[in-house]
């Protein structure tokens, strides 16, 4: 440590160490600051596309009966714009702005795993340009965003359109779930020492409930896609009805995810409001507290109200009024968040800027959405308005108002942070109210047309429907709209060609990511903050000077590594040193590789999937390389007299708990598939099966066992610690016993999983169960290879620790995966009595 | 609930510009009563009302939009890529019809709605709400019209390419003429 040196000196060998090195090594990059970017710029095109398809759509249906599009164009432009909206704008974009902003508002220099962020970005680009490249080629998806089998299943989808979409939203889906486990590690352990949970900007707080959210919410929508890609490639029956299956399984998978999705995506936008809110109204933000349990109530009630899109299936009409019930509770956390943000302007000295006239849009817009929303949440009112142009005005006020604005304000917020350059506020304001006039012709017209009866989705109407004035009026309001949105990219470009450059903190923030040079540096901070009051009234101006001339902690790089501080995840006590990986291809690779499985199985190439497996796995083995150690390296310091061990050498690093929310994830998936079984037996028709034989006892009953000792053999190899090859190598063998048990199970003692969903379910749970195990032989390799290697020694056992992880969670997937036939063929027979 | 809708709209856009150019006359409240007030104080009463009188209505629907009558005509709908076929269990002959939907003017009807394929949805806006045919499930929906008259209605799940032509139209006769109008000419096989 030589905190004497200069402020440049150490930014010149920090930004050594931090910085993505130029040509093409560009592909190689892994900050933060690059991948967070690349996220926001990339679903911005994406943006774009989508805005031109709903162009396509206004023309369309400005007049009836146009011959603009026909029945099978316009099918795929309303699923793509649908499509592209919800999960190449939405979700994507407030990712990026999430990566790029929560290490510097949290005031650490990076995400807790830089390369799985890289890799996420790889795969969402390269899935959402598989959508793109479908919709030019002419073979988008068509069944609409939402799927409803059987439209989408083979019978009425015979072509690709379909595998398109489940392959490749799934394919994206990997760059949500990634970046849910990584903001919710990075916000849980690397912030600044001393910023405990309740001093926390309430950014992270929102961006912590959204991860979670994504978390339990993703895997349902993944777990749905795979078994529709698998009915429509291997034949396999889930929801076809005349084989036990049921169209309401997708339904419910689908809503189980859509509805979260809904505030997965308006949370982050009113957390940027929390954030820039109280800046423009001069107070900080009132009701931290009450605003967090609004958050995390509204997290708990959002996966209770998925039945409210589905009260015209034929669900009873006690049971709905259940979700009604709920659906309107939901308005209450909203409300309490509006009327914090009241509390907070009138308590403040505001000032108008251009955020806060897109946070008027936002009140404006969204509180009719919401309106509008209690009104569809009343039984009775969906029965009529369900699946009309209501609807569409509804949603649009909901996702405009509630994402759009927000993130608009968001971004002339943060604009000056990323181009270090301050609004020139010519275009600013005409583009607003050139996007919030056109937008509300638009769609407030559609309330009236919807209300006059006229369902979505059609692409022609009759002249004599009385309804081609107010569609005609929404077309004039979109292309308004959409000048205005042309408008703002202009904007854009010259801020960033124009604008004047500013010293520090244009807004008078209290926030840490302005206590930072704009553009930031790659590091983010020359040293680390220690914090000790709530961390939106900071002073960035004292600060930003301070850590520059390395007055923090871990001012002074060691060893050319990448080092940032772990802190408790209650109090924010510092607890160790966490040193990232450095820049790399393999994320790039990997996700290559990733993208040849995904298109090895939308070409129907099978011989080529498990290669392409095989080799997203060895590639990832890859990853490991890099922070291990060969030797202990014990205690170092940090800087103001303190010393730490390094993550290695930690009890619960962030890896550690990366594994901890990777296991929930898939828990909640094989969780789904269990109760989808279930649910078929309740409802689904030609039930039960004809051919219930017995898989006899003995073999799930040696799968249940061997899958017991390979998690008490690698538990034991993680306690008893260093060199002990010889316990994993036995549950290496045992993990490969029950695999091969399970799959002789599916293969050859379940009745013909062609013929029933119930023979299809279970056919996939012991898949599902054979492929845990094989992943877990694979953890026992691996360690038994690190013992090998010298990486693993009585202090440094982490990666064993992990694996004894996995190798416990297969083991409970294998029982209950052994179980289940008997509870379903039980049930089964249940109903035949 | 537009009347309630709009006075909330207003109340709530309307503070926040008041607000934002007089902050101080908001100052007067605590933050906390501001939360409390707006945000538990105003909702809750308004939801739990609305939810409650849903809930009746729905009931009120279910049964068709009157009484429940003993006598209720059955009447089979079915679904199918991309007409509607209905079936009349209850007529001697069992006739069916394609496209148009013959029911007696002031009597209920309970129309059991299935599908051949996709999901499609029943939809006669002036006389019902609507409802899925779900494949492999039937759902019911009652509907009454009170005077003889022709009422259209479409499907409204999308189900292909045919669905923005997948109407149909519901003909109300009187007592009278009903059976008449499913006489032998009427029918299609």
């Amino acid at each position: 440590m030589k905190p004497e040196t200069s402020a440049i000196e150490l930014h010149r060998a920090l930004e050594e160490i931090w910085g993505t090195k130029p040509g093409l090594t560009r592909l190689a990059a892994v900050n933060h600051n690059v991948v967070g970017r690349r996220f926001m710029l990339t679903s911005l095109i994406f943006f774009a596309v989508g805005g031109l398809l709903a162009m396509l759509i206004r023309t369309q249906l400005a007049s009836s009966e146009s011959v603009f599009m026909d029945a099978e164009e316009y099918a795929q432009v309303f699923t793509m714009h649908g499509s592209i909206m919800m999960f190449l704008f939405a979700i994507p974009f407030f990712e990026g702005l999430a990566i790029y902003l929560l290490p510097k508002l949290l005031g650490t220099r990076d995400l807790a795993f830089p390369r799985l962020s890289a890799y996420g970005f790889w795969c969402y680009l390269f899935g959402g340009s598989l959508l793109i490249a479908a919709l030019v080629a002419g073979v988008a998806p068509n069944s609409g965003w939402f799927m409803y089998t059987p439209l989408s299943s083979n019978t009425y989808s015979p072509g690709i359109n379909s595998d398109v979409w489940l392959l490749g939203v799934t394919f994206v889906e990997i760059s949500a779930l990634s970046a849910a486990i990584e903001i919710m590690v990075t916000i849980l352990k690397l912030r600044a020492s001393g910023m405990s949970l309740d001093k926390m900007p309430i950014f992270a707080w929102y961006m912590l409930v959204v991860a979670t959210m994504m978390l339990i919410g993703f895997p349902p929508l993944i777990l749905g896609s795979v078994l529709l890609e698998v009915e429509r490639a291997f034949d396999l029956p889930f929801f076809d009805p005349t084989r036990g299956g049921d169209p309401l399984l997708w339904q419910h998978l689908f809503w189980l995810f859509g509805h979260p999705e809904v505030y997965i995506i308006f949370l982050p936008a009113a957390g940027a409001i929390s954030t820039i809110l109280p800046v423009f109204a001069g107070a900080p933000l009132a009701g931290y507290r009450i605003i967090i349990a609004a958050l995390v109530s509204m997290a708990f009630l959002s996966f209770g109200l998925w039945v409210h899109h589905m009260y015209t299936v034929g669900i009873p009409h006690v049971a709905l009024s259940f979700f009604s019930a709920a659906s309107a509770l939901v308005a209450i956390p909203t409300a309490i968040q509006i009327f914090a943000w009241l509390a907070t302007i009138s308590h403040g000295k505001p000032r108008f800027s251009i955020p806060m006239l897109h946070i008027f849009g936002f009140f404006f817009v969204f509180v009719i959405g919401g309106l509008t929303g209690v009104m569809l949440a009343m039984v009775p009112f969906d029965w009529q308005a369900h699946d009309t142009h209501f609807v569409v005005a509804h949603l649009h006020y909901v996702l405009v108002g509630g994402f759009v604005f927000p993130m608009l304000a968001a971004a002339y917020y943060w604009l000056p942070h990323i181009s270090g350059r301050q609004p020139v506020q010519h275009l600013s304001s005409a583009a607003f109210w050139m996007i919030f006039v056109g937008f509300n012709v638009t769609f407030f017209m559609m309330h009236l047309t919807g209300l006059r009866g006229m369902p979505r989705r059609v692409f022609e109407y009759p002249p004599e429907s009385g309804w081609e004035t107010l569609n005609f009026i929404s077309s004039a309001g979109s292309f308004v709209m959409t000048m205005g949105f042309a408008l703002i990219a202009l904007d854009f470009i010259l801020i960033f060609r124009f604008g004047r450059p500013f010293h520090r903190n244009p807004w008078s923030a209290g926030t840490l990511e302005w206590a930072m040079a704009t553009p930031p540096p790659s590091y983010n901070f020359a040293s680390l903050p220690t914090i000790d009051r709530r961390a939106d009234m900071l002073d960035p101006n004292a600060i930003g000077p301070h850590l520059a001339a390395g007055n923090g902690l871990l001012a002074w790089p060691r060893g050319g590594r990448m080092e940032l501080l772990a802190i408790d995840m209650v109090s924010g006590a510092p607890e160790h040193i966490v040193r990232l990986p450095r820049q790399t291809f393999l994320p790039l690779w990997t996700a290559i590789a990733t993208g040849c499985f995904f298109l090895s199985l939308l070409f129907k190439v099978y011989w080529a999937t498990p290669v392409a497996f095989v080799a997203v796995i060895a590639l990832f083995l890859l990853w490991c390389g890099d922070t291990a150690e060969a030797k202990d390296v014990g205690r170092l310091p940090i800087g103001n007299g303190q010393e730490l061990s390094t993550h290695i050498e930690a009890e619960r690093p962030p890896s550690w708990w990366a594994m901890v929310f990777a296991i929930t994830a898939d828990a909640t998936a094989y969780i789904s598939l269990l109760f989808g079984g279930l649910f078929l037996w309740i409802s689904a028709p030609n039930w039960p099966p004809q051919d219930a034989h017995d898989i006899g006892l003995s073999m799930p009953a040696l799968a249940a066992v061997t899958s017991t000792v390979a998690a008490v053999a690698g538990w034991r190899a993680a306690a008893s610690r260093p060199s002990s090859t010889g316990l994993l190598s036995l549950a290496s063998l045992t993990h490969l016993a029950t695999a091969g048990i399970m799959l002789w199970l599916a293969l050859s003692a379940v009745p013909n999983p062609h013929a029933h969903a119930a023979a299809a379910t279970v056919f996939v749970v012991l898949c599902y169960a054979a492929l845990h195990s094989f992943m877990g032989a694979v953890f026992a390799g691996y360690g038994i290879w690190r013992i090998r290697s010298g990486f693993v020694s009585h202090a440094r056992s982490l990666d064993l620790r992990i694996g004894a992880m996995w190798h416990g969670y297969s083991a409970l997937i294998a029982i209950t995966a052994a179980g289940f036939p008997f509870l379903l063929s039980a049930l089964a027979s249940e109903i035949s009595r | 609930m537009l009347a309630a809708a709009v006075p909330l709209f207003l109340l709530v856009v309307g503070l926040f510009l008041l607000l934002v150019y007089k902050p101080q006359l908001g100052r007067r409240l605590s933050p906390r009563t501001w939360i409390l007030a707006g945000g538990l104080g105003l909702p809750i009463p308004i939801l739990a009302a609305l939810t409650f009188y849903a809930f009746w209505q729905g009931e009120y629907l279910l049964r068709g939009g009157s009484e429940l009558p003993a006598d209720l005509v059955r009447i089979e709908a079915t679904g199918t890529r991309w007409q509607w076929v209905f079936r009349y269990p209850e007529v001697e002959g069992n006739p069916s019809t394609v496209g148009v939907l013959h029911i007696p003017a002031g009597r209920t009807i309970e129309v059991a709605v299935e599908s051949d394929d996709v999901i499609h949805s029943f939809w006669v806006p002036r006389l019902a709400g609507k409802i899925d045919a779900v494949p492999g499930h039937t759902n019911f929906l009652r509907l009454r019209a009170d005077r003889p008259g022709r009422y259209g209605g479409q499907c409204s799940e999308y189900c292909g390419v045919g669905h923005a032509g997948m109407d149909f139209e519901v003909r109300a006769h009187a007592a009278e003429d009903y059976q008449n109008a499913l006489g032998p000419g009427e029918q299609t096989p």
